[in-house]
């Protein structure tokens, strides 16, 4: 199955939340030295909610579509939620079969976020 | 035998048609006569080497012993005696960190190796070194992938041990093994001098003698042969002075409750029951590459890796940039490149939809990626089953990652 579908490369090319915060209450740097994958994310919390969330740095396809996806949906989600998400849920997001070597791309921006929850 | 209908001794392209292999670096496929020999060990012989009384046995160990005969008479060495089978080239090279390393390395002492290492070539040194309060000294590149180096600046008489590849498996560079061997065996007589042959013996003649080294390291499975095969080849007279390996059963000559003593090599370094149906079956790759002739195979790789990199430029022209040297006789059939903005691992996916094998990451060659300023990059590798209908679908390939991610 192609991984490459157009909700993909659309957030590829015009990644939501992609940027910085100038004030964030967290951020964090994830890598992947094995591929070079790197991403910084920022977070405000409202209390215990996500009020704005971004992300930036370099990756393939799927770390950068993944990042977009799943920084979208973690907006007015509780830390107690986001603290649920697993690479199942990764998968379900991202929609399609990924295989066992891109699942790892795929899990980067959630293991930054998991890393923003503590 | 001809190169040119030379994919129909290799049954994958039998299950596989449209298969486009240009992963050779990483493993090569097998011909027909390889899988048949496995076979054939495990049909009708399939006992235990050396012990054995009995008549299968015995034709277990002749064969398994003709095999290191021939392992020794393709690289020209003195004695089948000096050829050790390990489980391939990274054993082969952390047996001598830890056997002959272990032994001979001091504090103080200086290991030598270089920038484009395998990992393999590269860590058990880097933590010998570490142990033992060693230094260890890193040779670099220059910006062609050349080695560039006075060696009279780097090898002293506290050098103990050069290491060192023939062939980079990411650049492709061919390294001047004979000639470094010669200048630094002149500054310090005593150097004991390893290369890494994995990604040359495949590829080209390796004569121990003429290259005048100590020691050399290869995987069966990058030449036609099975996995879990290994090659250590070394100077006899070094090999006895050495540690043992690994402890157990064929490497033992008595056992006491106090004490033991060891076989000679190369039993002292084959601790337990070896891989013998794919040992064996090594013997067939050898017999094959010797029928086809390791000139004719240089000399096909050179000439399809010099159309590849010709059809790269004239395609992609500045976005493709390809690593290593320009003269095609400087290098083997590697090519390693960087492709636009695309993440080698989105080209590799790519690639693979359309059933081209090439590979992305860092090749077990992080420091040379290091080096080179990139974290990871694409790898197109050449064999004898390859031709230029393979480049053509290649470069097909590469348009269609541009008109996707673009």
């Amino acid at each position: 199955m192609n991984i490459y579908q157009d909700i993909i490369l659309d957030h590829y090319h015009h990644p939501h939340n992609k940027g910085k915060i100038s004030h964030p209450s967290n951020s964090v740097l994830t890598n992947n030295p094995l591929c070079g994958d790197k991403i910084e994310m920022m977070v405000v919390y409202d209390r215990d909610k996500v009020k704005e969330i971004k992300f930036h740095g370099e990756g393939c396809v799927i770390s950068q579509a993944s990042a977009s996806m799943l920084t979208d949906y973690a907006k007015n989600k509780s830390k107690h939620e986001l603290k649920k998400l697993d690479s199942k849920f990764i998968i379900k997001m991202i929609g399609i079969d990924l295989g066992m070597n891109r699942i790892k791309c795929a899990v980067l921006p959630l293991e930054a976020l998991q890393k923003l929850l503590i | 035998m001809e190169i040119k209908n030379i994919k129909k001794q290799f049954p994958i392209f039998q299950k596989r048609p449209n298969l486009v292999y240009l992963d050779s670096t990483a493993t090569s496929l097998k011909p027909k006569i390889v899988i048949d020999k496995i076979r054939e060990y495990y049909e009708e012989y399939s006992a235990n080497v050396f012990r054995g009384i009995y008549p299968m046995s015995e034709k277990a160990t002749v064969e398994f012993e003709d095999t290191r005969n021939i392992v020794s008479k393709f690289i020209n060495a003195n004695k089948p005696e000096e050829v050790i089978f390990t489980r391939n080239a990274t054993e082969s090279l952390n047996l001598l960190a830890y056997s002959l390393g272990r032994k001979i390395i001091e504090s103080g002492d200086e290991i030598v190796t270089t920038i484009m290492e395998h990992h393999s070539n590269f860590v058990p040194w880097q933590v010998l070194a570490g142990e033992v309060g060693a230094t260890f000294k890193v040779v670099d590149i220059n910006d062609e992938g050349y080695l560039e180096i006075n060696w009279n600046e780097v090898i002293t008489k506290k050098t103990k041990i050069l290491t060192l590849t023939y062939v980079s498996n990411v650049l492709g560079t061919i390294n001047p093994i004979k000639e470094i061997i010669r200048t630094v065996k002149r500054i310090n007589p005593k150097i004991i001098v390893i290369v890494d042959v994995a990604q040359a013996i495949p590829h080209n003649n390796v004569d121990v003698q003429d290259l005048g080294a100590d020691f050399i390291a290869f995987s069966s499975h990058k030449m036609l042969g099975p996995t879990g095969v290994g090659v250590l080849w070394g100077k006899e007279k070094i090999l006895q002075e050495m540690y043992p390996f690994m402890y157990g059963g064929d490497m033992i000559d008595e056992v006491y409750i106090d004490r033991s003593t060891y076989k000679d090599t190369p039993n002292k370094f084959e601790a337990g029951t070896p891989a013998i149906g794919e040992i064996v079956a090594l013997k067939e790759a050898i017999n094959f590459l010797d029928k086809v002739g390791m000139k004719n195979i240089r000399e096909h790789e050179k000439k399809l890796t010099g159309y590849a990199i010709n059809q790269l430029i004239n395609t992609f022209g500045e976005s493709i940039k390809i690593y290593g040297p320009k003269k095609i006789e400087d290098r083997g059939g590697i090519v390693s490149f960087t492709f636009d903005k695309f993440h080698p691992h989105d080209i590799a996916q790519i690639l693979a939809d359309s059933g081209i094998c090439v590979r992305a990451g860092h090749h077990c060659a992080m420091p040379l990626h290091t080096r080179l300023k990139i974290p990871a990059s694409v790898r197109a590798s050449f064999y004898i089953y390859n031709d230029e209908n393979d480049v053509k679908k290649l470069v097909e390939g590469l348009k269609k990652v541009k008109s996707i991610l673009k």
